[in-house]
């Protein structure tokens, strides 16, 4: 498993060498979240953490969801601090042996990390004015799914 | 008991505070909350309603109603948005 806290950007290319290196692995699913910007006015996005939190509260996600979908290999890397328009904001990765539990794992984890990896995100605007993100309702529910 | 609160986001902001050392007699976590809301009026927006916040005890979600008398640290803020 492999878990990634950090304030500097990724390479997607780099972290893929590095999951499911096991014979076993015949799949690899991966997920980029990047900063959106629906309608022109956001200046930036600050991701604040709770660092001591963190790596235990990913870990403990990447390992459950290996469990329940047999997977071979998880990555997960979140990034923190103050994030441009178009920059990377996290992504998860899944090894396994096949393709559908990578899938379903990959979906899984981001509807886990949604609501419980202990990040808050704040928009600021381009007009000055800045508020917190809040959790989206769907995003609440997500986890019913499964 | 002499426990370590840390906040966040906007419950941070509200408060003025990263984090402080705080002596309480509280037994849960509801407790130390409705003893915090008392302390000003920095306190009293940002725990204006509990169902807006979330806790971790050391490190860990909690729920309101968990004892805090073993805990190192109590950490507040509103539902996360990871992703």
């Amino acid at each position: 498993m492999h878990i990634y806290v950090q304030e500097e950007d990724f390479s997607q290319d780099a972290l893929l060498r590095d999951i499911g290196k096991s014979s076993q692995t015949g799949a690899i699913v991966s997920f980029i979240g990047k900063v959106r910007d629906d309608t022109n006015t956001l200046h930036q996005l600050e991701i604040e953490h709770y660092p001591m939190m963190c790596k235990q509260a990913l870990r403990a996600m990447a390992e459950d969801v290996k469990k329940r979908f047999l997977l071979e290999d998880v990555l997960i890397v979140h990034r923190f601090g103050k994030l441009n328009v178009g920059e990377n904001i996290m992504m998860v990765a899944t090894a396994s042996s096949h393709r559908q539990a990578a899938f379903d794992g990959a979906n899984f984890l981001m509807d886990y990390l949604k609501s419980n990896a202990p990040f808050w995100k704040k928009e600021s605007f381009l007009d000055g004015t800045s508020k917190w993100v809040e959790p989206k309702e769907s995003d609440a529910h997500a986890m019913t799914r499964w | 008991m002499d426990v370590k609160l840390t906040y966040f986001a906007w419950v941070r902001e509200r408060i003025g505070l990263h984090d402080e050392t705080y002596t309480t007699s509280a037994t849960t976590a509801q407790e130390l909350a409705l003893e915090l809301k008392e302390r000003g009026e920095n306190y009293s927006a940002a725990f204006h309603d509990l169902t807006l916040i979330r806790i971790a005890i050391d490190h860990e979600m909690a729920q309101w109603s968990a004892c805090i008398k073993d805990a190192k640290e109590v950490a507040f803020f509103p539902p996360m948005t990871g992703g």
